[in-house]
């Protein structure tokens, strides 16, 4: 929002007109819903052009949210490692303990300025759906969360924080009860409550505008990385690193370093048990192109076009999908996409606790999973930016599972 | 004249609106969905209407979303959907035949091949309800080619403004979504329809059908009186999900109660005679 004009030939001017990068993203909504997903994109339009907007979401972001969150030198980490220097973006210690909370800040703001009186949302790991309920909260709204019957199971503290926010939380049965179906049924009820009701989508998916309006607003995380790698080290980090599932807080992270080529952009899927086994979530190096919810991007499918369960020990990266802007970077190759296994983020996950005394999220530990990797072979000159953006305490109980700790 | 044309010419001389009956390919197996489909012109179905089951099929309630089911388990493909047409077409050379699914299956089988394909089996229509105006380049012109018709959706949400854009080069029948909902939940009230059908025939001359809601053969007759088809496809899913097993399995009377209930549907449509 708000970002200075860019360059010519700038890779941050997208999406063009009919909401695509490149080939990725478009509007395929039932026409039931296509009058809402233009009246939003005119609401965002209006909002982004507003100077006052921007001011009532500053704010909000400054003394709610908490922003802006720390920019942390992992040292006794790059130590252990014995390369790259390691800087950790804090975004889980943003108010409700992600990144997620930029984003429904931002589009809670929107959704007020369009006049609706309620609002849904999906989750998977159920941060979003806790940020969600917690600015229903806090102004007043009603306030729906699908989440899939198994992330249900999975995720229990995160389903009692939204019911103790005054949230209506609906387990989705369908499909293999994850993210997936949760959007489904999300969608489903906004076609049958389209006038009062306001979907807010907590990744950069779904139909035109959200993949440009998610990213704009989950964009301040690599606006603030960038100054303040600034006052720290003087230039910008030799790579950032973040965790993918839908891809926001990558997206957050990466869209201000697009055009800046001595910043290597690193995205980390969840390889699950294995890229080469059935069980992954990683839609880009194992998946091709096709069209859900709402864009065009890459899916997990078989040959019939039928979509494919993913599957992660983290919930929020348990998506067959992933925003149509990854797409378009993954195919131009201005981002390189790889991916970390249940067990590496594991290993992650106790290494950053143990070492830095963070408890990180199972997403981002599989971003950490990866600078374990990429740290030794950078070397002690360079610098690596790393997007923690979430915490860890809703995985404590999956995680002492794994390590076979009964609770 | 295409078939769905010249149907729409033969009824309007009747002076009488059609029945679509839906079906969903390979619900529960092959054998009962494709004696369904071949029963279905005897028992009154002037045009038929075939779904192609997809793993998320968003705007679907859950009668529909568990036949796609049934049929991806029994083990349903694109290519088998093509070929139960393809078999009906040899014993039916006039009903007119609408597949009806989501967009991403026929973008993995290739557009063109697909188009191809169909029209090759027999198939007249296709509605693909993720593939609004603003994204139909990708498959209108392929289908033009092989004279497949676009069927376009219309919905309560369309308003006056977007309403010629939406039905800007259609063809074939328009498709009225009568109610902002999933399939199989709410029904329109008959001053809904009346407030709503005019407003489509302002911009099109298009025979219009009316979907979603439509469950009980007063109703059929009603939505054939003001519009001039009706689409009935959860009730009959229910009729024929009643008859099935515990483990999902046809029942001896399986085909049989879907297609007396496609008789009673017809019979309430053929009784209401469109209003001069």
């Amino acid at each position: 929002m708000n970002q200075p004009a860019p360059k010519p030939n700038s890779l941050r001017t997208g999406p063009d007109e009919r909401g695509r990068f490149g080939a990725f993203g478009g509007r395929f909504v039932a026409e039931t819903l296509m009058p809402l997903i233009l009246e939003v994109e005119r609401a965002y339009d209006a909002c982004r052009a507003d100077a006052a907007f921007r001011a009532e979401l500053d704010r909000y972001l400054k003394d709610y949210v908490g922003r802006p969150s720390p920019l942390w030198f992992a040292e006794r980490l790059t130590a252990k490692l014995g390369g790259a220097k390691i800087y950790f973006k804090r975004d889980e210690l943003n108010h409700t303990g992600s990144h997620k909370a930029n984003n429904c800040m931002g589009q809670i703001l929107v959704a007020r300025r369009m006049g609706k009186t309620r609002i849904i949302a999906e989750t998977g790991a159920g941060q979003h759906g806790v940020a969600t309920a917690t600015m229903c909260a806090l102004f007043g709204l009603p306030c729906t969360i699908y989440m899939g019957a198994t992330d249900v199971e999975r995720q229990a503290p995160n389903v009692f924080r939204m019911k103790l926010l005054g949230a209506e939380v609906k387990p989705v049965t369908s499909g293999a009860g994850t993210l997936k179906d949760a959007m489904n049924e999300a969608m489903r009820d906004w076609v049958a409550n389209v006038r009062d009701t306001y979907y807010l989508i907590g990744t950069v998916a779904g139909p035109h505008p959200y993949p440009a309006m998610v990213r704009d607003f989950q964009s301040v995380i690599g606006e603030e990385a960038k100054a303040q790698m600034q006052a720290a080290e003087g230039r910008l980090p030799d790579a950032a690193v973040a965790c993918i599932g839908g891809g926001s807080n990558a997206m957050g992270l990466f869209h201000p370093f697009l055009d800046d080529p001595s910043v290597r952009l690193i995205g980390v899927e969840a390889a699950g048990r294995g890229l080469d086994t059935h069980e992954h979530a990683a839609s880009l190096s194992r998946g091709r192109p096709g069209v859900l919810h709402g864009n065009r991007t890459y899916l997990l499918q078989d040959a019939d076009g039928q979509i494919q369960e993913a599957h992660s020990i983290s919930a929020g990266l348990d998506y067959p999908g992933i925003g149509p802007e990854h797409s378009w970077l993954h195919e131009i190759k201005r981002v390189e996409y790889v991916a970390a296994t249940d067990e590496e983020a594991l290993a992650a996950f106790q290494l950053c606790t143990r070492t830095e005394g963070i408890i990180p999220a199972l997403e981002p530990a599989h971003a950490l999973a990866h600078v374990t990797k990429l740290a030794p072979e950078l070397g002690r000159d360079k610098i690596i930016l790393m997007n923690l953006c979430g915490r860890g305490d809703k995985d404590i109980f999956t995680v002492a599972e794994h390590l076979g700790v009964k609770l | 004249m295409s078939r769905i044309a010249a149907r729409f010419a033969a009824l309007k001389q009747e002076g009488r609106g059609a029945l679509i009956p839906f079906l969903e390919a390979w619900d529960p197996d092959a054998e009962t969905s494709m004696a369904i489909l071949r029963g279905m012109p005897a028992a009154g179905a002037d045009l038929i209407e075939i779904g192609m089951p997809f793993t998320d099929p968003m705007a679907d309630g859950p009668t529909v979303q568990a036949a796609g089911k049934r049929g991806l388990k029994a083990g349903v493909t694109l290519a088998r959907t093509l070929a139960m047409v393809r078999d009906f077409r040899r014993e039916d050379e006039a009903t007119p035949v609408v597949l009806m699914g989501y967009l991403n299956p026929i973008l993995s089988y290739g557009t063109e091949r697909f188009c191809e394909d169909a029209a090759a089996a027999g198939v007249d229509g296709l509605i693909v309800v993720d593939l609004p105006t603003e994204e139909a380049d990708l498959l209108v012109p392929p289908a033009a080619a092989r004279g497949l018709d676009i069927i376009r959706l219309v919905a309560p949400t369309t308003d006056d403004a977007r309403m010629p854009l939406v039905l800007n080069g259609s063809s074939g029948f328009i498709y009225y979504v009568s109610i902002t909902g999933i399939t199989g939940t709410r029904s329109a009230t008959a001053e809904d329809l009346a407030a709503n059908i005019p407003r489509i025939r302002r911009v099109s001359d298009l025979p219009v059908a009316v979907g979603f809601g439509v469950r009980t053969p007063a109703q059929a007759a009603e939505v054939a009186r003001l519009a001039d088809a009706a689409v009935v496809a959860s009730s009959l899913i229910d009729t024929l999900a009643a008859s099935l097993d515990e483990q999902g399995r046809a029942g001896p009377d399986s085909v049989r109660l879907v297609l007396d209930q496609v008789r009673a549907l017809a019979d309430g449509v053929r009784g209401a005679r469109v209003a001069a």
